[in-house]
């Protein structure tokens, strides 16, 4: 019974090949896709970039890709703009007093929140991390609508008011991840040893976890200086930034200084990267976490 | 010996923090909501003029739904395009990471301003795509590609398309690779391996990915407002022209707190469906 027939032999051949084959199409065309998909979004991803930065290398007179020629004087007239530099510089002033309240306040909530599991710590962070999804515009509105109510006028202090509230949720993850990583253990033994609460916090606390914070700050820096939505609302003519003037270069009458601006940016930006990632493993934090 | 190693003061570390985010940010945004029921700018009492004047004109509802399609179509293509780089990153080699790492960080750490600046150079009458077109000879005269909704998308996708990789990243992360490699021993074939167990097993990425990009498309400004250039509108430039231009801080306020339900009701079911997928996968 059990005996196999010479025609049932020959029969299973021709079914493996095709299995075998359909296994090769299910590969193939797996492998194609997923490939093809990324290499594509990758493009996409770096095209707008690499095209701005020639484009900002532009010899012509009006915006046009690709250039007909190479020059640097659209660099060169940025000198003789001083509106734009006024901006800078009252982004960077924003930016640094921005990262600098969110570290001190970020770091003070995260250490709280990683020591204890009371219900409280769900609602702190529900409310911390709120602003990235709530619409900016509606806040920047609502802090306007405020300040104007109780009587505050509008400057550099109000501007760095609501740009805190939008960057503490990039300090407090960050901070945090470093903490749950970190774990008490460290922080207890150094307790059990007599150390005080302060001398941990300094001496145990901080240089463990300095990766993320520095990784948090780095992050809320490069979006309260890009920051549009709510410094619409909250920044006047002496309090102008950098974007909010990009913005109107290019929504008005697509002045081509703005392609050298942004290819400083650009250039900044990617150096920026370079550093962080060797000073705090920038992607460690963004990419795992 | 104190045993008790943290002492009970120290929640009083996140009260500054607290203090601040209610004072600057839970009132400002109840404020709001209550200026959207003032009848006009200036005037008292309580009533549903605003809200009724949004959803009585079909402009104002146009808007709305403009802006809940952008959102729902550059998910989806975020996540279409996402989806395969983050499971290439997930399974690439250490030395292609770090280049990789570096082309999906750019883009999400460069100016927003920049990056839609980009696009207006792409989608321009003397722009990248009008230019090939004209040299292949395929078109005489540049054809209009800024100043639509289709042209928003596709600036909209480029720009969130990050947001949906990183998530989608952290959560392949966790995937156990033996399974995939059981799956495939037991006869799974590529493409039965990936839907049966890798993609069920991300899904609290894909949601949290969708979730950021959905919120932050309805809720974004400046580059519907430049690819757009007022041709086409969407809710914040609604809101900012209200507001700004026109002066009618309650109005304005009432369409913020319509789009803010908006985010919120997509943010809350989104996430029930990330519990729910949490649990299916332990």
């Amino acid at each position: 019974m059990s005996t196999v027939s010479p025609t049932q032999l020959t029969k299973r051949s021709p079914r493996e090949s095709t299995s075998a084959t359909a296994t090769h199409i299910d590969r193939f065309s797996f492998i194609g896709l997923i490939g093809g998909i990324s290499a594509f979004s990758l493009i996409l991803l770096t095209l707008p970039t690499l095209i701005v930065l020639l484009a900002s290398l532009s010899s012509a007179q009006t915006l046009r890709f690709p250039p007909p020629g190479f020059s640097l004087q659209w660099y060169l007239a940025l000198f003789n703009y001083p509106e734009l530099w006024r901006a800078t510089s009252t982004s960077l002033q924003l930016a640094f007093w921005t990262t600098l309240l969110c570290i001190v306040l970020g770091i003070a909530a995260s250490v709280a929140m990683s020591s204890s599991r009371a219900r409280w710590v769900a609602a702190m962070d529900a409310l911390v991390m709120s602003p990235l999804a709530l619409p900016g515009i509606a806040v920047g509105l609502g802090m306007l609508t405020f300040f104007s109510t109780i009587g505050w006028r509008l400057s550099l202090v109000t501007l760095v008011i609501s740009h805190v509230v939008i960057c503490i949720p990039y300090v407090v993850r960050t901070t945090l991840a470093s903490l749950t990583q970190l774990g008490q253990s460290l922080r207890e033994a150094s307790t059990v040893l007599g150390a005080s609460s302060t001398y941990t916090f300094f001496h145990v606390t901080l240089p463990l976890i300095k990766q993320g914070v520095i990784t948090g700050g780095f992050m809320a820096f490069l979006s309260s200086f890009d920051n549009i939505t709510v410094s619409l609302f909250l920044s006047d003519a002496r309090t102008e930034v950098l974007p909010i003037r990009m913005w109107s270069m290019i929504e008005n009458d697509l002045d081509v200084r703005a392609a050298a601006i942004s290819g400083l940016l650009i250039v900044s930006t990617a150096l920026l990267m370079l550093v962080m990632e060797r000073v705090s493993g920038l992607s460690k934090f963004l990419v795992k976490s | 010996m104190n045993l008790k190693l943290f002492s009970p003061r120290e929640w009083q570390l996140a009260l500054p923090l607290a203090l601040f985010l209610h004072l600057f940010y839970v009132a400002p945004l109840v404020f709001l909501l209550a200026s959207s029921f003032q009848p006009t700018p200036g005037a008292s009492g309580i009533s549903l003029a605003n809200y009724l004047r949004f959803f009585g004109d079909t402009v104002n509802l146009k808007v709305l739904g403009d802006t809940v399609f952008l959102g729902i179509q550059v998910t989806i293509a975020c996540l279409i395009l996402g989806y395969p780089v983050a499971y290439v990153y997930a399974n690439a080699p250490a030395k292609w990471k770090s280049l990789l790492t570096f082309l999906i960080l750019l883009p999400l750490l460069t100016s927003s301003v920049v990056r839609t600046f980009g696009w207006v150079v792409i989608l321009g009458r003397q722009g990248l795509i009008n230019s090939f077109l004209q040299n292949l000879g395929l078109i005489a005269e540049p054809i209009r590609l800024l100043f639509t909704h289709q042209g928003v998308a596709i600036a909209m996708t480029q720009i969130q398309l990050p947001l949906m990789i990183l998530p989608i990243v952290a959560s392949l992360a966790q995937v156990d690779p033996r399974l995939a490699a059981a799956s495939a021993s037991l006869g799974g074939g590529a493409w039965r391996t990936f839907w049966k167990i890798t993609f069920p097993l991300t899904l609290p990425g894909v949601i949290s990915g969708c979730l950021l990009v959905f919120s932050l498309t309805v809720s974004s400004f400046v580059t519907p407002s430049i690819v757009g250039g007022g041709q086409v509108m969407y809710m914040p430039t609604l809101i900012y022209q209200q507001a700004v231009v026109l002066l009618n801080g309650p109005f304005a306020a009432a369409v913020s707190a319509i789009l803010l339900a908006v985010v919120l009701t997509v943010v809350f079911g989104l996430s029930a469906l990330g519990q729910k997928s949490r649990a299916y996968i332990r």
